[in-house]
């Protein structure tokens, strides 16, 4: 059996899976909607920052009794407050008469939060004093409540900031505006990415997705789509062929892998055409690094196809296989925010490191160069899990 | 191969765990014969066709076809054979033209020779017109001629066919048949075929196996297989009794020269008895019991009978009852434990 046998045969079995997958409307449309599905989910259920947050009905008290019946800054920072939150739309402001009804407004859901001016404020702050600002927020809803805190503290930061320029200047009208603003806050911060832009959620999660629908696409479907063929009796025609059984398993895997990176391109053009994620690295860097997701999942691939005897233990096998990859290799959340011993357990994955790498091309637009070590780890693990599955399959296929 | 022998099976067993599912068997099978392996279900005898075509690994003993190791030289085995198991082994969504193709390239036939014979093995089966319909789309019947000239692509020496005729109406049955007859007279396929059927051993098989428990306990033409009652003293008697009660049928078991009995109706019973007075004492046992003799006559043996005769027990799976005790003096193997 020459090498150009091998691989004729596995050509024509790849064809006959292929052909067999676009003749399967159901399967073709699952195989579309599928990633559709997996990008609207995670980009727009899953919380991503304030942005997405919007109309979160906000209550204002001001039961600031004023000093001297002159100027109220309580009212300074509620028209501050208005004219952010006409900008970005993150809350509905609406006012309540006392911190009681806002509290039970939270209670009975009708408010996320509110903000409490007491009657103290204006006096403690023109007289020296400092004037304290209550938040009152939902605590049943981490998510929005962090939001709010967040939010409502970076508008209080930004009023104080003022206002301590303001005293300076009062204090001392020789400065001028800047030096002011020097002495309260003489630190400041100006962040800056290493590629134009500002990289949303989606830009984090696209290529964490791609790499694992393309690489789980080879390790849950080569299981599957054997034991099928086992299950239906088909496998047998294959066997009784001369054919080497390499071939079958080739075959099989030339079909998934390209049926993955199908998923893999559909996802990348929603990515860009409908959430405007923008690739900064080459576009070939990232097709072949998908591939090389499959080259290391491959051998994981085999080894399950050789233990499962029927189709259903392949799916279930994979589904328990796959949610703890999926968030252990950083495809949703960053590693970083893991605790200790689940950072250890990705560092076996595969996954987390094609969708780092992934990612560093992508978003980053870095080279071959900068994601070496990835391309290292990623094909010592496919040598490796291929030197161990093949052994283990040529003793399953002649049982 | 030297003694006309295309397959030479020796001492060949399949263990699953603890159970055996084929005990040691030997047999050879003659070029241009047709062979039949007939069983009960579980007899072991798919498991028997699967190591025989390199499904499957022998867990002792071996098997030659055509003179090639079915393990050391299995890719030159796989050459020489066809098989068409019990599963279906067609793909629905593939077109009849497309499914052939796929085998074909798969024993490397060359494209001009494949096509032509594609064309010839559907005009065959009659299936010519259905040639572009996905095979999804086919019936049964049709299914299974697909089926079977999927496994000619290679024109196979041997033949080997798992239950062929399972699931399929009389008419497609006989079509089948003969198929398989039409294709053994002209191109001299050597054909196995496994079957719990007697009528597809009757009809097409040269020579059968009889296969139970993994062992073959008794192998010869179908006529010889049934001299085994025939032509000593046992008869086959029909038995029609109008008032055939639970007492009655206990009391004709327990008579000395019953070897089987096997109820068909509620009032008929198919008995296999030995011994010249064995119609008179049965006639009597019955009038002392009351029971009311309708019908009484001497049947010709089948297969089935003599299935019945040798392990007994019935191929389908109604109720039977052995009497062993005089069993032995046939020369069948004893009685397994079970
Ligand atoms: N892969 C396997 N693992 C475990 N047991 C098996 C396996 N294949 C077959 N057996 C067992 O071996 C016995 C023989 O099976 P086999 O399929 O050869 O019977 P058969 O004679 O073809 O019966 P049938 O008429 O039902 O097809 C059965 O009891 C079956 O359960
Ligand atoms: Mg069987």
């Amino acid at each position: 059996m020459t090498a150009q046998t091998i691989i004729k045969h596995s050509l024509r079995i790849a064809w006959k899976d292929l052909m067999e997958l676009f003749r399967n409307r159901m399967g073709l449309v699952l195989l579309i909607v599928m990633p559709l599905f997996m990008m609207v989910m995670v980009g727009f259920i899953y919380p991503s920052g304030g942005a997405s947050l919007n109309n979160m009905p906000i209550a204002m008290v001001n039961e600031d009794a004023g000093f001297n019946g002159s100027y109220l800054p309580s009212q300074t920072f509620f028209t501050t407050l208005q004219s952010i939150n006409d900008q970005t739309g993150m809350m509905t402001l609406t006012t309540a008469s006392s911190l009681e009804e806002v509290t039970d407004l939270v209670q009975r859901g009708e408010l996320s939060g509110g903000i409490v001016i007491p009657s103290n404020f204006s006096q403690s702050i023109l007289s020296g004093e400092q004037g304290t600002i209550i938040i009152v927020t939902d605590q049943s809803n981490p998510q929005i409540s962090a939001t709010i805190n967040a939010v409502l503290s970076g508008v209080f930061d930004g009023m104080s900031t003022a206002m301590a320029q303001q005293n300076v200047l009062l204090m001392n009208p020789t400065l001028n505006q800047t030096t002011a603003l020097a002495v309260v806050k003489p630190l400041t911060v100006q962040s800056q990415g290493v590629v134009p832009g500002n990289p949303s959620y989606f830009d984090f999660i696209a290529p964490g997705l791609m790499a694992m629908t393309v690489m789980m696409s080879v390790m849950t479907g080569l299981p599957v789509a054997i034991s099928h063929e086992k299950e239906l009796g088909t496998m047998d025609g294959m066997m009784v062929a001369p054919v080497n059984r390499l071939s079958i398993l080739l075959g099989k895997t030339l079909a998934q892998t390209l049926r993955g990176l199908i998923q893999g391109a559909i996802i990348l053009a929603l990515a860009i055409g409908i959430f405007g994620v923008a690739i900064q690295g080459n576009i070939l860097l990232v097709f072949a690094l998908l591939l090389l997701g499959v080259f290391s999942f491959v051998g994981l691939g085999i080894v399950i196809t050789s233990f499962t005897k029927d189709q259903e233990t392949a799916q279930m096998l994979m589904m328990t296989l796959m949610f703890p990859m999926m968030f252990l290799s950083g495809v949703f959340f960053p590693i970083q925010q893991m605790p200790g011993f689940m950072q250890a357990i990705s560092h076996f994955l595969p996954l987390t490191y094609a969708a780092d790498a992934l990612r560093k091309v992508m978003v980053l637009g870095a080279g071959v160069s900068q994601i070496s070590t990835e391309l290292l780890i990623l094909t010592g693990f496919g040598v490796v899990m291929i030197a161990i599955a093949l052994p283990v399959f040529r003793k399953m296929m002649t049982r | 191969m030297d003694n006309g022998n295309i397959i030479e099976v020796k001492n060949l067993t399949k263990t699953f765990g603890k159970f055996t599912a084929v005990d040691d068997i030997s047999f050879s099978v003659k070029k241009g014969e047709i062979f039949g392996l007939l069983g009960p279900n579980g007899a072991g005898k798919s498991t028997t066709l699967r190591m025989l075509s390199t499904l499957s690994q022998p867990t002792k003993g071996t098997a030659t076809i055509g003179g090639y190791d079915t393990v050391k030289n299995d890719m030159q085995v796989r050459k020489l054979i066809g098989i068409v198991s019990e599963k279906m082994i067609i793909y629905n969504r593939l077109t009849a033209k497309e499914n052939l193709y796929f085998f074909g390239n798969l024993f490397n036939i060359p494209k001009d020779t494949l096509n032509k014979r594609i064309d010839e093995l559907l005009e065959l089966v009659k299936l010519t017109k259905f040639k572009n319909a996905q095979v999804g789309t086919f019936s049964t019947g049709m299914r299974q001629r697909m089926n079977v000239i999927r496994a000619l692509l290679n024109m196979p020496q041997v033949l080997y066919l798992d239950e062929p005729t399972l699931g399929l109406d009389p008419q497609s049955s006989v079509e089948i048949r003969e198929f398989i007859k039409k294709l053994n007279q002209e191109q001299g396929t050597t054909v196995v075929l496994t079957t719990h059927m007697m009528v597809d051993a009757d009809l097409l098989c040269d020579r059968i196996a009889i296969v139970d428990h993994g062992k073959i306990i008794a192998l010869d033409t179908s006529t010889n297989l049934k001299k085994i009652i025939s032509g000593a003293d046992t008869m086959i008697i029909n038995l029609e009794i109008a008032n055939l009660t639970p007492d009655i049928l206990s009391a004709i078991k327990a008579l000395d020269c019953i070897d089987a009995v096997t109820q068909e109706t509620a009032a008929q019973l198919r008995i296999i008895v030995h011994g010249e007075d064995a119609f008179d004492t049965i006639v009597d046992l019955v009038r002392k019991r009351g029971g009311k003799i309708t019908s009484m006559s001497n049947l010709q043996p089948t297969l089935e009978d003599v299935f019945l005769h040798i392990t007994g027990h019935d191929v389908r799976d109604t109720v039977a009852e052995k009497i062993s005790t005089e069993r032995r003096r046939f020369g069948a193997p004893q009685a397994r434990v079970r």
